[in-house]
C-alpha cells in the first residue's frame, strides 16, 4: 500500500485517463453530496415538528367546558358548563400531591392601541403558572404574578411582535396601552418559540379579565400540570379522575361525551414522539435509499471500468503481473478515488447545507444538518462498497486467461 | 529448454467440439530459432499460446527449463510469464496510454525493479531495437514496425529465457518484415531461444530450424540453413 512506486503508476494511470476518472469520482461525489443534503433535509423537517409541536409544557391536562347530550339528575341536555373560580381551588385542594400548578385561561380578542399604532391581537387572561404551561420565555420585565392576580392589576406582558409593532425599537416596559378601551401598563416582554402567532399575543391576570367583565368569576379553560414524576401511565391516572371528579361536580352524566372536554397533553406527546420516531426512520431510509444508488452507482461504474480495461489488464498478464498485483492496482485506484471523491462529496453537501440551510424554513425545514458521525460513516460506508464493487470484478478479470483478455476489444 | 509431448486442445462452442491441436509432440533446445509454419487455422497460434502460457492444454505434458507446467496457478504462471517467457504479439499488444519507453518499463514493475533502474534498462533495449529517439512517444504515435520493435523490446527487457512472437512481421511491409528479423535475429544470437509463427517462406527460411502444421498435427520438421536478413537490409 505504501509502496511509492504504486502510487506513481496509480496516479500516472488515473492522469492518463481522465474521463474515466473523472467519471468514476463524480457519481461518487454526487451520491454522497446527494445523501448529506437529503440527511440534512429530513434532519431539519424533523427539527421544524419538534418546534411546532414540542414548544408546549408536556405534563399538563386541558380543560374546556362544553354542552351536555343527555339529561342527569333532573338537569336538562343541551345545558352549558361554565368553570369558575371555585373548580380552581376545588382541583387544588382535591388533587394537592398531583398537581404542580394550575391555570386559567380566557381568551379574547382586543383592538390594542399605542399612540398612533393600532392592531387586533389575542388577550390571554391567565394566572402565573401559565408561564410554564405554554413555555413562555421572558425577554424583559416580567410575567403576570400572584400579586397582580390578587390586586386585579391593569398590567401585561406583550408578546415580541407585539412590542415590535406599537413600539418599534423604542422601550416598552412602563408604557401604557389600550387594550379594548381600558389603559393597561406594560410590565414584561416575552418569546415563545411556537411560531410568530405565539408572539402575537398579550397576558393580563385573569382577575381583572373577570372585573372588567361585569365581575363575574367565569373561567374558559383550566390547565392543570401534574409532577411529572407521575410519568405516562400516571398523567393518564389523573387524567381519568380530573374528569370524573370535574363531571360529578358540575352533575355530568358519567358517560355523557359532552359536558367537558379533555385533552391530555402527556398522551398527545406520546403519539407525537411515534410520529417522531416515523420521520426519523424516514429520513434513515431515505438516507439508506441514496447511499444504495450510490453503490449502484459504483459498482455499475467499476464493472465498466474493468471491462473497459480488459484488454489491458490481459496486457499485464501476458508480461507477468499476477492476480494479486491486477485485483490491487484496480482496488488500490477504487478506494483511492471513492475517498477524495467521497471527502469533496461531504464538503460540498454540508458546505451547501449551511449556504441554502436558512432560507428553507417556509418548506418546514428548519437548520438542517447532518452531524459528523453520520456523514463520515455515510463516506466510509461507499468507499468500502466501492472497494467491494471494485474487487468483484477485478477478481473475475484476474482470473481469465491472459489469452481471452487479450482477445477482448 | 522446451519439451511437449500428446499436446490435445479443443474448442467447444455450442454442442460443436473443435479439436485443434491432436498430439503435439515437439522439442526445443536451448538457442534454436524455430518458424512455425502452416495454412490458416491449423493451430499455430494456439500452440504458441499454450508455450507462452497465456492458455492451457487440454492434456498433454508441457515442461519448460525442466519445469513441469501442469495446471500452474495464476500466480506461478505469472512468475513464468514474467521471468522466462516473451511473447510478442501480431497486433503489437502495447498499452495505448503510456509511452514505449513505459511500455518497456512495465515488465520491470511487475519484477519490482526500482524505478529509476527500470527507466535505464528499458531505454537500453530501446535502443537495441533501433528505437533510442523514440523513446517518450506514445504507440499511436509510431509505424507498426516500431510498435514492434516495441514490442519485442518490451518482451526482452525481462531478460526472457525464450521469446514467442506471433506472426510478428504478419503486419509489417516486406523491407520492414526483413529489419525486424534482422533483430530477431541478433537477439538469437545471443542466446535466447525464439519460436515464430509466420506465414511467409522468406521469413520462415530466416530461422534454422521449420515445423509445419496441418490439421493439429506436425508434418513436417526440418533443420535448414539460415539466411541472414542483414543481407537484405540496407
Ligand atoms: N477462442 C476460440 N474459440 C473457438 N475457436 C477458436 C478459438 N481460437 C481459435 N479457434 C479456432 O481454432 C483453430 C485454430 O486457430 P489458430 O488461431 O490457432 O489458427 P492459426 O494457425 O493461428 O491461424 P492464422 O494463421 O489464421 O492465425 C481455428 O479454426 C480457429 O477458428
Ligand atoms: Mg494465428
Amino acid at each position: 500500500m505504501w509502496n511509492r512506486d504504486r502510487w506513481q503508476e496509480m496516479f500516472y494511470t488515473l492522469r492518463k485517463n481522465k474521463l474515466r476518472t473523472t467519471l468514476s469520482g463524480f457519481t461518487v461525489a454526487m451520491g454522497i453530496f446527494i445523501f448529506v443534503l437529503l440527511f440534512g433535509f429530513g434532519n431539519g423537517l424533523k427539527n421544524s415538528f419538534q418546534e411546532f409541536f414540542m414548544d408546549d409544557s408536556t405534563n399538563t391536562v386541558w380543560l374546556y367546558p362544553g354542552q351536555t347530550e343527555k339529561p342527569y339528575r333532573g338537569f336538562k341536555a343541551k345545558r352549558r358548563i361554565i368553570f369558575k373560580n371555585d373548580d380552581l381551588v376545588d382541583i387544588q385542594q382535591n388533587f394537592p400531591f398531583f398537581i404542580e400548578y394550575l391555570t386559567p385561561r380566557i381568551s379574547r380578542g382586543a383592538l390594542v392601541k399605542r399612540g398612533k399604532e393600532s392592531n387586533n391581537y389575542t388577550i390571554r387572561a391567565v394566572a402565573p403558572g401559565h408561564q410554564y404551561a405554554e413555555k413562555t420565555i421572558i425577554t424583559n420585565g416580567r410575567y403576570i404574578n400572584e400579586a397582580d392576580v390578587q390586586n386585579k392589576t391593569k398590567f401585561a406582558t406583550i408578546g415580541r411582535l407585539v412590542e415590535n409593532d406599537l413600539f418599534g425599537d423604542k422601550p416598552s416596559i412602563g408604557q401604557q396601552i389600550d387594550v379594548g378601551g381600558i389603559s393597561f401598563k406594560v410590565v414584561g416582554v416575552f418569546k415563545d418559540d411556537g411560531g410568530d402567532n405565539e408572539e402575537r399575543l398579550i397576558y393580563i391576570p385573569y382577575t381583572t379579565r373577570q372585573r372588567l367583565e361585569k365581575s363575574n368569576d367565569r373561567i374558559d379553560q383550566i390547565i392543570v400540570a401534574f409532577r411529572p414524576e407521575l410519568g405516562y401511565a400516571g398523567a393518564l391516572a389523573l387524567e381519568k379522575k380530573l374528569n370524573a371528579f370535574m363531571r360529578k361536580k358540575h352533575n355530568i352524566a358519567p358517560n355523557d361525551r359532552s359536558g367537558i372536554y379533555v385533552r391530555n397533553v402527556a398522551a398527545d406527546l406520546k403519539e407525537t414522539q411515534q410520529f417522531a420516531g416515523v420521520l426519523q426512520w424516514v429520513v434513515f431510509f431515505i438516507g439508506i435509499g441514496t447511499l444504495l444508488a450510490g453503490i449502484i452507482g459504483i459498482s455499475n461504474i467499476m464493472v465498466f471500468v474493468v471491462k473497459e480495461r480488459t484488454k489491458e489488464l490481459g496486457i499485464r498478464k501476458a508480461i507477468g503481473a499476477t492476480p494479486k498485483s491486477v485485483i490491487g492496482m484496480i482496488l488500490h485506484e477504487s478506494v483511492f478515488i471513492t475517498t477524495i471523491a467521497g471527502y469533496v462529496g461531504l464538503l460540498a453537501g454540508v458546505g451547501t447545507l449551511s449556504l441554502i440551510g436558512d432560507s428553507l424554513e417556509e418548506f418546514f425545514i428548519i437548520n438542517p444538518y447532518i452531524s459528523t458521525n453520520t456523514a463520515v460513516i455515510a463516506t466510509l460506508i461507499l468507499i468500502l462498497f466501492g472497494a467491494i464493487a471494485g474487487y468483484i470484478p477485478a477478481r473475475r478479470a484476474a482470473k481469465i486467461k491472459p489469452i481471452i483478455a487479450l482477445r477482448d476489444e | 529448454m522446451i519439451k511437449i509431448k500428446e499436446l490435445h486442445k479443443s474448442y467447444t462452442m455450442g454442442q460443436n467440439t473443435l479439436y485443434v491441436l491432436k498430439g503435439i509432440d515437439f522439442d526445443v533446445r536451448e538457442g534454436e530459432m524455430v518458424a512455425i509454419m502452416g495454412s490458416s487455422g491449423s493451430g499455430k497460434s494456439t500452440l504458441l499460446n499454450i508455450l507462452g502460457m497465456l492458455d492451457t492444454a487440454d492434456s498433454g505434458t508441457y515442461i519448460l527449463d525442466s519445469n513441469p507446467i501442469k495446471e500452474l496457478d495464476e500466480t506461478k504462471a505469472a512468475i513464468y510469464r514474467n521471468k522466462f517467457l516473451g511473447f510478442v504479439f501480431q497486433s503489437f499488444n502495447l498499452i495505448s496510454y503510456k509511452t514505449a519507453l513505459e511500455n518497456v518499463m512495465l515488465p520491470l514493475y511487475y519484477q519490482k525493479v526500482n524505478r529509476k533502474e527500470r527507466q535505464a534498462r528499458a531505454q537500453n533495449f530501446l535502443e537495441q531495437v533501433g528505437l533510442g529517439p523514440w523513446a517518450s512517444h506514445h504507440p499511436n504515435e509510431l509505424s507498426g514496425g516500431q510498435k514492434q520493435r516495441v514490442a519485442i523490446a518490451r518482451a526482452l527487457v525481462s531478460e526472457p529465457k525464450v521469446l514467442l512472437a506471433d506472426e510478428p512481421t504478419g503486419a509489417l511491409d516486406s523491407k520492414t518484415s526483413y529489419e525486424l528479423m534482422d533483430v530477431l535475429q541478433k537477439i538469437n544470437d545471443t542466446g535466447i531461444t525464439l519460436l515464430i509463427v509466420t506465414h511467409e517462406e522468406d521469413i520462415a527460411k530466416m530461422c534454422k530450424r521449420i515445423v509445419h502444421l496441418r490439421d493439429g498435427v506436425i508434418v513436417e520438421d526440418k533443420k535448414v540453413k539460415q539466411v541472414r536478413a542483414s543481407s537484405y537490409v540496407e
